[in-house]
């Protein structure tokens, strides 16, 4: 099994993330992680959901996605030729004897506070996944209190787009005339 | 979106009618409900729309499902929310496997009630979900016409399927103005119906070629309507044909090229051509298990290409060579035209040693069945006699079990939509409704609903609305007091334990008398049990066109479907009866190379 990231363009409609969400239950897909988010069309919302499978079912995945009605394009992201990130939020035991110990791993791997307590800190974190693995591997022997994190998203590299002219894709088809009617 | 007319006031009841109407709806088979009753007022005075009061709504579903196989219009359902809703899921699952164009129109709870567990709410977009190719939800009155534009412009077009419009109640009571739209805005929704040039050719190499080939169809060109074509490609490369369960009327049956049905159940030529071929050219088929038994062990020397409409079903289960993506009567349609092209320039496939290989396992093998030891009636020679005597210009609806298999195997079809069946989900119940459906569409031929006594009982309350809206169809029972195809498998699987398979108690009295039934439902009710009477009763239920007709054949409860191959084995285990493997060895194969 290998990881394949895919941005998938859908119509900002309801119901769409159940649709996606039941498509990959019901066909015994595993998604590793799902994000939904706005795009710069009002009226199309991007997906990036990462799913671990072989090749052969990668294919019949996206055909399947293919086949929604509301799905307008899938595409695979390629590892190396795109941007991916996570967004970490992380409650760590901090109390005036180790704050500056945690405060430099902040810095080392230039996380950001959003919060301070008494006995703990928060960090906002973003990047990879291996970035965000080990940026909590160092916070263990603190103390993890609490842990909250976002979906991938990723974005490919250079100066193509793949929501590009969306609508270029749907352009309106003429409703069929019945014979019986007028 | 630009819409034609300037807008009418109208209650968006009269909006969803007017839709209906316009979207070319001529029949709806439907039961009313609190929170659809809005729709039925308006459509109380439509008079192009001729709505059907079934007595539950899974006839309503397998009605809309008949009418549209034996038409090839979009059947449209109606029903309410909640549990008249619930009822259809049989039917939308039914159509989404076999790919029927359907539209079920339900009511739903009032918007602001939505998700409060309100009386009769249930969440029937969301169930129906994975089993239609799209739904709706309307809350909004201005959206009804658009909505049911798109329903049916999705149902009809692409792979056929099931549509499911889900319209609030206070949606259809509230004021809006009609307007049905000229063009739909469908941006992910593009099926791709013309075949590529460069896949056409590579695919007329393969065909000519191959020293082995077989037109693997499957009801993707019924539902696209490519018979004749069919006819002509077979016609112009001599090569042999097998029809699956969904695509029996595709091609003759009568032609010598045509090997019969492929699968579990198929005759051993067409089990065999498939086995043993170098190039399977299937057609609107998808590989489905009953066809490939084991799959591992399916057609192990046989390149593939594979046509069909749906891109997703093209490798599913099968490694293809050559894909085709398009429309079966356009893909077939080009075929014939590079091949005819290939054949002015002198190039021609050699099939003249495997038409001959399989013309002798077609001769060697037929089908077949033994008459009952004891003089009780064969329920294949009912079928059989039924088949010759309505003849080939008939509709013939089947349940799901032995009887479907003996309808398949021993009625010989000729047109295409002439064969309705339920062959993916296998939904038992299909024929008395799906029966009423095809009648509905084509008054006038006689349509014969094949069911089994079992089936029967599922969906029988459908000859109320048969007699009542004056629906003559012919319905025969071929009653063996069991549950036949689960019987066949005990006895073959499980040691002859019968568990919960008989229908009948030990007693003299059957229950229910369907002759009774019938009557009691204002049909012909006739009765059969022995074979010289076989013909006599089946030209009087042919004489009787004001009332539907019932008939209870008696047959022999131990009768088997046969050829089969066990499920999960491989086809080359087929079996054309009991223990009885056929034998035909490689070298009869003349001039081609062993395998």
């Amino acid at each position: 099994m290998s990881l394949h990231t895919l941005s998938v363009l859908v119509e900002n409609k309801p119901g769409v993330l159940a649709r996606i969400a039941g498509l990959f239950s019901r066909r015994g897909f595993n998604i590793d992680s799902l994000a939904v988010g706005p795009t710069e069309h009002p009226e199309v919302s991007r997906m990036t959901i990462v799913v671990n499978v072989e090749q052969s079912p990668l294919e019949q995945v996206t055909k399947q996605l293919n086949k929604l009605v509301e799905v307008i394009k899938v595409v695979e992201l390629d590892r190396e030729m795109s941007i991916t990130r996570e967004l970490l939020l992380v409650k760590v035991r901090a109390d005036a004897a180790s704050r500056g110990q945690v405060l430099e791993l902040v810095q080392l791997f230039r996380a950001k506070v959003v919060d301070v307590a008494t006995d703990a800190v928060t960090i906002q974190i973003v990047g990879n996944q291996g970035k965000l693995e080990d940026f909590l591997r160092v916070l263990e022997p603190y103390g993890v209190r609490e842990l909250v994190q976002s979906g991938v998203v990723a974005i490919g590299r250079g100066s193509r787009s793949v929501s590009e002219r969306p609508e270029r894709l749907g352009r309106p088809v003429p409703v069929p005339v019945p014979s019986a009617t007028g | 979106m630009s819409e034609q007319d300037a807008g009418a006031a109208v209650t968006g009841a009269q909006s969803l009618v007017r839709a209906l109407e316009c979207a070319g709806t001529e029949n709806i088979f439907g039961i009313p409900g609190g929170a659809i009753l809005p729709a039925y007022d308006p459509l109380f005075d439509s008079v192009k729309i001729r709505h059907i009061l079934v007595r539950h709504e899974q006839g309503a579903g397998h009605a809309a499902q008949g009418y549209a196989a034996a038409t090839g219009k979009v059947g449209v359902a109606m029903a309410t929310s909640g549990p008249g809703a619930t009822n259809l899921v049989t039917p939308l699952a039914d159509a989404y496997m076999d790919s029927v164009p359907m539209v079920a129109v339900t009511g739903q709870v009032s918007s602001r009630s939505i998700g409060t567990d309100a009386f009769q709410e249930a969440d029937i977009r969301g169930i129906t979900m994975p089993i239609t190719k799209h739904n709706f939800l309307v809350t909004d009155p201005a959206e009804i016409p658009r909505t049911i534009a798109e329903a049916f412009y999705i149902a009809s077009t692409g792979r056929p399927g099931p549509v499911l419009v889900d319209v609030a109640k206070d949606a259809m009571q509230a004021q809006t103005s009609f307007r049905w739209p000229s063009e739909l805005s469908l941006p992910g929704y593009r099926p791709v119906t013309r075949p590529h040039a460069k896949q056409i050719r590579e695919a007329a190499r393969l065909m000519l070629e191959a020293r082995r080939p077989v037109l693997y169809v499957g009801g993707g060109v019924i539902r696209s309507r490519a018979s004749r074509e069919l006819l002509a490609l077979a016609e112009l490369t001599g090569m042999p044909v097998v029809t699956t369960l969904m695509a029996r009327g595709a091609f003759p049956d009568s032609h010598v090229q045509h090997l019969g049905m492929p699968g579990m159940h198929g005759t051993v030529a067409a089990v065999a051509g498939l086995q043993r071929s170098d190039l399977i050219i299937s057609l609107g088929a998808r590989f489905d298990d009953r066809v490939t038994g084991n799959l591992d062990s399916f057609a192990p020397h046989a390149k593939v290409i594979h046509a069909d409409i749906d891109p997703a079903e093209i490798g599913k289960n099968r490694h293809v060579d050559v894909p085709i993506v398009g429309d079966a009567r356009e893909v077939i349609a080009d075929l014939v035209v590079a091949l005819r092209t290939a054949a002015n320039a002198g190039e021609q496939g050699d099939y003249e040693a495997w038409v001959q290989f399989l013309a002798g396992i077609k001769k060697r093998y037929p089908l077949g069945y033994d008459a009952p030891a004891d003089g009780s009636l064969a329920p294949q020679y009912v079928i059989e006699r039924l088949g010759r005597i309505a003849g080939p210009e008939a509709v013939y609806a089947s349940g799901v079990g032995q009887h479907q298999m003996w309808a398949a195997q021993f009625i010989g079809y000729e047109h295409p939509c002439t064969w309705i069946n339920s062959g993916g989900l296998g939904t038992m119940g299909f024929a008395v409704p799906a029966a009423m459906g095809a009648k509905v569409g084509r008054p006038e031929a006689t349509v014969w609903a094949i069911d089994g006594d079992g089936c029967f009982q599922m969906t029988n309350q459908e000859l109320a609305t048969c007699s009542i809206e004056n629906i003559p169809i012919k319905v025969a029972i071929i009653n063996n007091e069991s549950l036949g195809m689960v019987r066949q498998w005990q006895t073959l699987f499980y040691k002859e334990r019968y568990s919960n398979t008989n229908l009948q108690r030990e007693s003299h009295r059957r229950i229910p008398d369907f002759v009774k039934l019938a009557d009691a439902y204002g049909c012909v009710g006739l009765s059969c049990d022995s074979a010289e009477d076989v013909d006599s009763t089946i030209t009087k239920a042919m004489e009787i066109n004001d009332v539907p007709v019932v008939v209870d054949f008696r047959v022999h409860r131990d009768a088997m479907v046969w050829p089969m191959v066990a499920a999960g084995t491989s086809n080359d285990d087929i079996k054309f009866a009991r223990d009885m493997a056929p034998t035909y060895e490689d070298d009869d194969l003349e001039g081609g190379e062993h395998p």
